[in-house]
């Protein structure tokens, strides 16, 4: 099978080690409304609130390196989706840079721009909200690359090699998205993103709707894909086991911030940040036996009024004056560990 | 001792589209004691779900329980009068359900729910109710029990109504809580909380549990003894630790080896080949036989339960009891 994708040298030029292939530097995405001249008046006056700010994400920085895979985990309302778009280039940060390869994105017009766009993908974690349902499987995933003039050949068999890279049986090409199953669908999700020869995909939660024995199958494929079209990921679940299985890499993030940050076995034989100690010790192993849940008290604050200082501390069992006021940078601690954590900087007992 | 709960070739049927009825509960038999803890696994469609159904005696029409008996207690439920299942139901067998939004009225007072179902099965003032309700409320854990009563569910966050929900199935100390799938939509730190609770109120008031999920993990760590379904049928059961270290059945061990786990990191994860077939399209005789690769002509009959009633497995090639 000869695939456009399958190139014969590895797609990263030498000078790849050194510059990574996504860098953010202090990114911050913010939601809200915008307030019209007349309630900026109000608000100026006093008589009215300033509208609710929600802060996604608070000056985070990350690096993604060509041909590794970034496990991004945090529990719900953390703001990793909202980091997963913006690594993907479909939202843009409200403030800080973003990176890829080594230029300014903002910046980038024009070809440059699209092939940035084009280059990295990302597949959503619903599999039947983001498949149209009026779109045979093969119209969704001759779409893209058709408008983008990347289908040499005929546009089945273009179609087909790339069904047939994620499993998906070419013959039921004409079908609708209705009529299979979220495996299946997952599968047509996959070959869609693929289909205009990403170097990067982000996948967020891609396996969380997915029956055990399904989501095996897709880890399978994301792990033969990697291998055969040198790709990079940007992982983002909140399945540890899932993503201590695919990752090289993981950032753990609590609300709007990563806290902490290292290779993937470090982090699970030596967590730092108690919040990632916390997360780990309750990840549900299968170890018969019985065993004593010790969970983390209360539950993750609004990002409509984040505490101050470190946004951990009301949950933090080590909590101390310190943290409750200022927020902890993020150091590193180990080669290509780091974590945000005041107790670092104590000398350890 | 007798068991609290013997379910005997329990059979629950769907209508198909050919009249012919489409078996989602297909003879399954287990017993539970009391203070056991039961965990039901089964990936979607495998049927673990009509079967708590079928134990509450909340299938709806035109779905029907059309064989075997539920023997709660000595007494058969499917045979039971509606009056005499409503009297049990919430006050000795009480159900937990996975999304605790769809369970709650959103237009009522949490104190209003919880009394609510202490009003229909006894005698009580609204004061010692509401007394009750307070107490309930504070035995899952939530802050400021007193002001929570007057609120109402959207105030909420996912894992205060999900605890709400226990401590309305926990009013009357029931013998038996069906618990589906509880803590699927909650996250990992809430999960544990979730489990810690449940924990602690099964082991003061020695409730039985039937603990419904997909999730290998949470029962290993929480039940007793494990019942696999596949096809609407349990095609595995026993202890929890011989089921999941010696698996029999070649669907419970492709399971068990599915979930990626530190000694899986990056390689590639053992995979059961294809999907879970829809009920009208199961395959005669074992229902794994089409996704299994020691399936051989003999599988083609029905395989009975090989085995005690406690610990059995649906299987003519199992895998031997102990391997490395």
């Amino acid at each position: 099978m000869t695939l456009p994708a399958e190139k014969a040298t590895p797609r990263q030029a030498a000078h790849a080690a050194t510059i990574p292939l996504v860098e953010m530097r202090a990114i911050s995405r913010r939601f809200g409304s915008k307030p019209d001249p007349a309630a900026r008046i109000s608000i100026a006056l006093g008589a009215a609130k300033p509208p609710a700010v929600v802060h996604a994400l608070d000056e985070v920085d990350l690096t993604i390196r060509a041909g590794e895979v970034l496990g991004l985990v945090g529990e719900s309302g953390c703001g990793k989706s909202t980091l997963g778009r913006i690594a993907a280039g479909i939202l843009p940060p409200t403030s800080g840079q973003f990176l890829w390869k080594g230029q300014d994105r903002a910046a980038l017009r024009g070809q440059a721009l699209r092939d940035a766009d084009l280059a990295a993908q990302m597949i959503f974690q619903n599999p039947m909200a983001s498949l149209n349902p009026r779109m045979n499987i093969e119209t969704l995933v001759a779409e893209a690359p058709a408008i983008h003039g990347l289908i040499s050949g005929k546009r089945t068999d273009y179609v087909d090699d790339y069904l047939r890279m994620v499993g998906f049986d070419p013959t039921m090409k004409r079908r609708l998205p209705h009529q299979f199953s979220g495996g299946q669908r997952a599968r047509v999700n996959i070959a869609r993103a693929l289909a205009v020869q990403p170097e990067f995909l982000v996948c967020d939660e891609s396996v969380a709707a997915l029956d055990v024995s399904i989501q095996a199958q897709i880890l399978n494929v994301f792990m033969d894909l990697r291998e055969r079209l040198d790709l990079t990921y940007l992982f983002v679940s909140h399945d540890l086991g899932v993503v201590e299985h695919i990752s090289d890499r993981v950032a753990i993030m609590y609300l709007g911030r990563v806290v902490e940050e290292a290779p993937v076995e470090e982090i699970f034989s030596r967590p730092n940040h108690p919040y990632t100690q916390a997360l780990l010790a309750e990840v549900p192993r299968i170890k018969p036996g019985k065993r004593k849940f010790q969970a983390v008290k209360g539950e993750l604050p609004s990002p409509l009024a984040p505490p101050q200082g470190c946004h951990f501390h009301p949950r933090c069992p080590f909590a101390s004056e310190r943290c409750r006021v200022e927020a902890p940078k993020r150091k590193t601690i180990a080669p290509g560990h780091s974590s945000a954590c005041h107790l670092n900087d104590q000398p350890t007992i | 001792m007798k068991p609290l709960l013997d379910v005997r070739g329990l059979v629950t049927e769907f209508p198909g589209p050919s009249g012919k009825g489409l078996r989602a509960v297909d003879d399954i038999s287990f017993q539970l004691s009391r203070g056991e803890v039961l965990g039901l696994v089964g990936e979607s469609g495998s049927g673990k779900s009509v079967t708590g159904f079928s134990l509450m005696g909340l299938i709806d029409k035109p779905g029907k329980v059309t064989a075997g008996q539920i023997l709660f207690d000595g007494e058969d439920l499917v045979a039971a009068s509606p009056e005499r299942r409503r009297g049990l139901r919430g006050r000795r067998i009480a159900m937990v359900f996975q999304d605790p939004m769809m369970t709650l009225n959103p237009v009522l007072r949490i104190g209003t729910q919880i009394t609510e179902s202490l009003h229909a099965h006894e005698r009580i003032s609204r004061r010692a109710a509401r007394a009750r309700a307070r107490e309930a409320l504070a035995m899952v854990g939530i802050p400021s029990p007193d002001e929570r009563l007057d609120a109402y569910p959207h105030e909420f966050s996912g894992g205060m109504r999900q605890r709400v929900a226990i401590a309305i199935a926990m009013l009357h100390q029931p013998d038996l809580i069906i618990a589906d799938e509880p803590t699927t939509a909650l996250d990992v730190t809430i999960q544990a909380q979730i489990i810690s609770e449940f924990q602690k109120l099964t082991e003061e008031q020695g409730t039985a549990v039937i603990w419904i999920t997909h999730d290998l993990a949470i029962v290993s760590s929480l039940a007793d003894r494990i019942a696999v379904m596949y096809g609407g049928r349990i095609i595995e059961t026993g202890g929890i630790a011989s089921v999941l270290e010696t698996p029999r059945h070649p669907y419970t061990h492709g399971l068990i080896r599915s979930v990626p786990s530190e000694n899986s990191r990056g390689s590639r994860l053992a995979q059961i080949p294809g999907v879970t077939p829809s009920l009208a399209r199961m395959p005669d005789g074992c229902a794994f036989r089409t996704r299994c690769k020691r399936a051989t002509e003999e599988c083609h009959a029905r395989p009975e339960q090989f085995g005690t009633e406690l610990s059995y497995h649906r299987c003519f090639h199992p895998y031997e009891e102990v391997y490395a």
